[in-house]
Parts: structure tokens; sequence; C-alpha cells
């Protein structure tokens, strides 16, 4: 008997998974609001501003889904996760998506059983380094003390480098940005490792952001993007498309400037007017309103005007384009067409 | 007089089961036991369905696959090509070990505070209230934060002993102090009799324990000569020699020297890293717990009639030996099973680790694994049937301890 309580006493555990009902679209819809995670809070990414608001490049992707399925960008309620905690909320159902700079893996998508609907940022992992420690490269680390989010492809990607590179050091384990900045400024750890963006990011709000090097060495891939639960194609559909939206809107001149022209009337440009729902009933084929797309670029702008906003080069995170440039740029963004 | 009998019985009816007090116990309990079992069943199918729909199985498989992360602390031989059973396996051992330095700590810290609470004296006896009060009263979590965050925030960075003129010093010239941990110098031995290090220290061990058992026996053929002749012989240095010699001589004979730590590359390297986790980890628990059980240790020397102090007092016995010998033999008996709760609470407490980074069982088993192989049932059963296994463990050693110090009724 008392073995059987035992069991039962923990089968509770695994019944949180019971929320995860096939349609979220019809949930997010009786609900009347998104349930989006984000991180914990990375400048530029996502981050409460001073009046409590979310930021950020994540966040105008969250924001982007509530106005194509909801019609309001502000009808999302931001979960803060961390590393270790983002994918059982989104497995439990307790978020519908998960936009928290999360690398998109095999293993993610088919052991984890999540959907990942799109890149919205290319990345790859970096170092940081004060710069009196005179570290010019990656492999010169050896026995140094590297704070690390644990539960992250970082923390695979580091444990790899180091025994490939045949170079020891001494991980230390930390749970949020938050943290691991408050550690490694205070000495604590000699190197801080994360996706490259987010070392930006984080740099940049440091006092002195001139004291410390973001070394050379790019160690890995780290494709960033939002994602589903595995399973509800309805509801990934919107998200992905949604993020191809914002990617095509750029491509096509879209912007908040001239979205509310465009959009009033049937244009020259087909696809433009295929996005914006003027023509053609592309909006009905994913279940939304005939100008879902237009409503998710009029809540923060196409990806680039995303982008400059909040991690470009006029922010204090000053991230260049690179890879994510249009691919008529030279970058990896690139919609599938809108046909 | 016997006129009046029952009537014959009519056999059982089915109303019985709710009428007749003789059936009416057994039928509630039989509806509670099966209405217990629908529940459990409805838990149980619950689960499966539901692992069904997110098109996960239950599978053991992921322990013997390779982990692919590194952990700071490790007491047995463990790599990122390692796998995640035995990532768990480091992590348990992390676990155990500052379960038992907490206990050991915690009670030292107990047994002093709470007689001291009872000192005449009262500068220590408020002393003692304040130290019990303030831990107890608040969140542990609190504790190890602010115990790590001081480790941190107030120690030299490895950094500031480097140079000709170095801002910090070593401790002695053999201990670091440093935000990431106290370097303390470590043992070696130069031409050991094992390659498995841990065989020999065990050997150490045991030549140790041989000389303790000596020892004993050297006092008790001491009492049994002044029973017989009323002259105590003076053993002093037998016991000393017999405490050092032996395990002197297998350190030399293994070649023994001190490996003290100092500066290499990016860290101090040698010696033995105390890290600020596992130190943060250890002092906030036994220092929390320790509050508890002073409270424990007040109440069971309380528990003490006041006339046995007295009556110790007549027969002549100064306060410390009437301590010693009349008032906690006593008083254990009031003491050990509240204590038991203690060590429980401490052991489990100890899962609080993630707040500072120490690589317990929760922070492999229960976090980074999961995390990386999506198996929360599997590591959330694993981990609870851990947890419960360690705190039956100590709990029936305990109990043992307990039998052999209560009253004995003859």
């Amino acid at each position: 008997m008392k073995k059987t309580v035992i069991l039962g006493a923990l089968t509770v555990a695994g019944l949180a998974a019971g929320a995860a009902s096939a349609a979220t679209l019809d949930d997010v819809k009786a609900r009347g609001n998104l349930n989006c995670g984000v991180s914990t809070g990375l400048t530029g990414f996502s981050a409460p501003d001073a009046n409590g608001v979310w930021q950020g490049f994540d966040v105008a992707v969250c924001r982007a889904v509530a106005a194509a399925v909801l019609g309001d960008p502000m009808a999302v309620e931001f979960v803060p996760t961390t590393g270790q905690t983002r994918f059982t909320a989104l497995a439990s159902g307790e978020i519908d998506m998960l936009a928290r700079n999360t690398t998109w893996t095999f293993s993610r998508d088919n052991d984890l059983k999540f959907e990942f609907v799109g890149v919205n940022y290319y990345d790859g992992q970096g170092f940081m380094i004060p710069k009196e420690l005179g570290v010019s490269s990656a492999k010169e680390l050896d026995g140094a003390t590297v704070c690390i989010q644990t539960g992250t492809t970082t923390e695979l990607n580091l444990a790899d480098f180091f025994r490939v590179n045949n170079i020891s050091y001494e991980p230390v384990p930390i749970e949020t940005n938050a943290e691991a900045q408050q550690q490694y400024l205070a000495g604590a750890c000699d190197v801080y490792t994360t996706d490259a963006s987010g070392l930006a990011a984080t740099r940049a709000s440091f006092e002195a952001p001139g004291d410390h090097v973001i070394l050379p060495e790019i160690i890995s891939k780290e494709p960033l993007g939002p994602l589903v639960r595995h399973g509800d194609n309805e509801w990934g559909d919107i998200v992905r498309w949604t993020l191809n939206a914002l990617i095509a809107a750029e491509e096509y001149g879209v912007t908040s400037a001239n979205i509310g022209e465009l959009s009033a009337a049937p244009g020259n440009n087909p696809e433009i007017n295929r996005l914006l729902g003027t023509e053609g009933e592309l909006g009905s084929m994913i279940g939304l309103e005939a100008d879902w797309a237009q409503k998710a670029i009029m809540a923060n702008g196409n990806y680039g005007e995303i982008f400059e906003k909040n991690i470009g080069e006029n922010t204090p995170i000053g991230l260049s384009r690179g890879l994510n440039a249009q691919w008529t740029e030279g970058g990896l963004m690139y919609s599938p067409p809108f046909r | 007089m016997t006129t009046m009998t029952d009537p014959p019985g009519q056999g059982f009816r089915l109303s019985q089961l709710i009428y007749d007090t003789r059936y009416r116990s057994m039928t509630i309990q039989v509806v509670a036991m099966i209405l217990l079992m629908l529940l459990f069943s409805w838990l149980v199918s619950n689960t499966i369905h539901n692992l069904q729909n997110l098109g996960k199985d239950f599978d053991f498989g992921f322990l013997s696959q390779p982990s692919g992360y590194d952990i700071n602390q490790r007491l047995i031989e463990y790599n990122s090509q390692s796998t995640h059973g035995r990532a768990a396996l480091v992590g348990i051992i992390n676990t155990v070990l500052v379960a038992f330095l907490g206990c050991a700590l915690a009670t030292v810290l107990g047994v002093i505070a709470g007689v001291l609470r009872l000192s005449s004296n009262w500068l220590v006896s408020r002393l003692m209230a304040v130290y019990v009060e303030g831990f107890r009263n608040v969140p542990l979590l609190l504790w190890i934060v602010l115990i790590f965050a001081l480790m941190t925030e107030s120690t030299p960075a490895p950094s500031a002993f480097r140079g000709e003129d170095p801002d910090s010093t070593m401790l002695f010239d053999v201990i670091a102090i440093t935000n990431r941990g106290v370097y303390i110098p470590a043992i070696h031995f130069g031409t050991p009799l094992f390659t498995n290090g841990f065989f020999n220290w065990l050997l150490v061990l045991i030549v140790l324990g041989a000389s303790i058992f000596g020892i004993q026996r050297l006092r008790h053929w001491a009492t049994e000569k002044q029973e017989a002749t009323g002259v105590r012989p003076t053993t002093w240095y037998f016991i000393l020699g017999l405490l050092v010699i032996p395990t002197a001589i297998l350190m030399v004979l293994m070649g023994a020297f001190w490996d003290i730590p100092s500066l290499q590359g990016f860290n101090f390297g040698g010696g033995i890293h105390l890290r600020n986790s596992l130190i943060a980890l250890w002092l906030a628990l036994s220092l929390y717990t320790g509050a508890f059980i002073a409270e424990i240790v007040r109440g069971g020397i309380l528990a003490v009639s006041k006339g046995q102090t007295e009556a110790a007092y007549a027969l002549g016995l100064r306060p410390g030996t009437t301590m010693n010998l009349v008032i906690l033999p006593q008083a254990m008996r009031v003491i050990i099973p509240p204590l038991i709760s203690q060590f429980l609470n401490l052991t489990k407490n100890s899962s609080l680790a993630i707040a500072v980074g120490y690589m317990d069982v929760r922070s492999t088993l229960g976090g980074i694994t999961i995390n990386q192989t999506g198996r929360e049932l599997e590591g959330m059963l694993l981990l609870g049937l851990f947890y419960l296994v360690l705190s039956l463990l100590i709990s029936g050693a305990m109990n043992i301890y307990n039998s052999s110090v209560k009253l004995k009724e003859r």
C-alpha cells in the first residue's frame, strides 16, 4: 500500500503535462492572451523596461503572434523561464510558445518533442574575458574558470571544445544571465561563455564595457528561434508564418511607416497584396483574419526594424546584421513565398 | 430467566453490511480502498495517456547515454563522455558529502549552543539566544545565498595573489582564500601501495582505527589495574605513541608529502579546492539546522530533573563532569528522536544547492540531465527514490543508535 501511495504522489508530477491539449489556437483565443516564455532578462532580447513593459528582439516575436491571433500586440503574458525550466514550461502547456534565444537542435526537435518554427537569429557561441587577462584566443584558456548557464547547448559545446582542444577548465554552473553577470564581474569566473549575441547584450549593460573583450573564436552554430509543442501543427504554422511574415515584410519593403498606406488598397506588387491580405485568401487558410500579417507587422515593424530597434548597430548592444541580413543582402534570412 | 432468546438467524442479508456494526467498518474500509485504487489507476492511466499525447515513452535508457556536460566537483572519475548515470552518481556522492559534513557540524554547533544557552553567564546565554532565533527564523535559502555572496564578493580573486608585491597573501603561506573557494594543502603519496587513491586512504583509516582500538584496550587495562590496586598507571605516552607512530610509519612508507596550492595560470593549482558553493551550502545548512538542534538539546537537558544536578553536586562532582556523566546521558534519550528529523531535514534541504551552483544530485540528474534528455518523469522518479532511500538509511542508522542509548528497563 505504501508503495502505491508513493507512486501515486509522484505521478501527480507527471499530470501537469495533462494541460497540453491539441488546439492551442482555441485555448489562446478563449483565454484572450498569449502565454509566451521568455528569458529572465537579457537586454535587447527580452527584458522589462523601466515601466515594466517587456521589450526586445524575442519579445517582438511574441507580440507579433499575439497581434496576428488576437489583434492586440499587448495581449501577451510573459513567463520568464531559465535555461532549465523553459522546456518543462512549454511541454506542460504553461506557455503557448517559447521565444528565448533557444538553439534549434536535432534532439530538442525530435527527442524533447518540440517544433522549431524557424530561426530569428543566427548565432554562435563565444567567450567574453576581461581585457587585463591579456588572452587573445580561446585556446589559451587552459585552466580557466568558466561561467556557464546550465541546461543549455552552450554547456555541451563548451565541454566538447575543451575536450577536443585537450585543455582543462573549471565550470561554474549558474542559472540566469543576471547571476552570470554578477559572478563574472565579481571575478568568480575568468570567462563567461554563451551565444555571442548574449555576450554583446550582457557587455552592453556593464559600467565599463570597454574593459572586456569577446574572443574571436565562435565555437558553434546556434540558430536561435521560437518553438512550440510538437503535435499541434496548426498552431506551429501560425507562429512559423508570423515569423516569415516579418522577414518577408523587410524583403518587400513593407515597414511600419508605409504599411497603413499599402494595406489600404491592393497595390502593384501581388506578393505584398497577398501578405497584407488585400488579395487572396491566405488568412483563412491559416485560420486567422485576412489582415493577420498586417497586424503582426504593425506590432513592431518588420524584421529589420525589430533588429535595428533592439539589438542593431545604433543600440548599446551594437550587433551588425551579418548572417541575419536578408538573403538579398548576402545573409541567411529567407522567407518562403506567400502564395 | 432465560425465557427470551434471539430468534434463529435468517442468514446473511446485504443490508447487514451497513446496519450491522459487525460488518459496517469492514464495508467502509473496502469502499475506501476501492475508491483509492480507482484514484491511483486514474492517475497512472492519465500519466500514460498524456505521455502518449506528447509522443514520449517511459524509458530509463538515457542513463547509459553520454552526458556531454562537465561537473566541477567530482569525487569519482568523470568527464563529459561519461554516462548520465555516472553524472547522477557524481551528484549523489556530492549530496552525501554535503549532508554528512552538514550533519556533523550541525550536531557540534547545536550541542554547544544548546548547552551554552542554559549557561548562568548572562552574556553567553543571550548570545546563543540571538544565534538560535536569528538562524531559526530566517529562510535557509537566504542564508545560503548570503554566505555565498559574502564569500564571492569579499574575498580576493586569484589574480590578487600574483606579482612581486601582491594585494593578497596566502594564510600561513599554505592556505589561499579566494573568491573561487578555499585552497588547502593536500597529502599525496609518492610511492602509493595501491594505484587507486581511495584504497590508500582506506588503509590509513584502517591503521588509525586499529590504533584507536588499541588505545581503548589500554585504557580498559588501566582502569582494571586502578580498580584492583587503587593506582592508575601512567599511560599517556603509550596512548600518544599508539595514536601517532603506526599511522606515521605507514605514511612514510607510502612516501606522503604535502601538496601546497600555488598559482598556476588562471587559478590556484594543487592542494584541495573547497569550492565556495560547497562551503556556503555546508555552513548555511549547519548553522541553520544547528539552531534547531540547539533547541532540541536545551529541551533535552531541561527534561532531566534538577534533582539529578543537585544530587551530583552533593556527591562532589564538578559542573562539567555533572553535565557529561549525569545530565547528557539522560538527556540523550529525549534528544535523539527529534535529532533524526533534523538530520533528515538537513539532507533534503541540501537540494537547495542549485541556488549556489553546487552540483548535487538535484543539479546533475534532476537538472541538467533532465533538461538535456527531456526525461522529466523518469528523472524526478529517480530523484525522489534516491532521497527516500537516503532518508530511510539515515533514519535506520539513527534508530539503531537510539535503541543503544534509550532507557534500558531490566
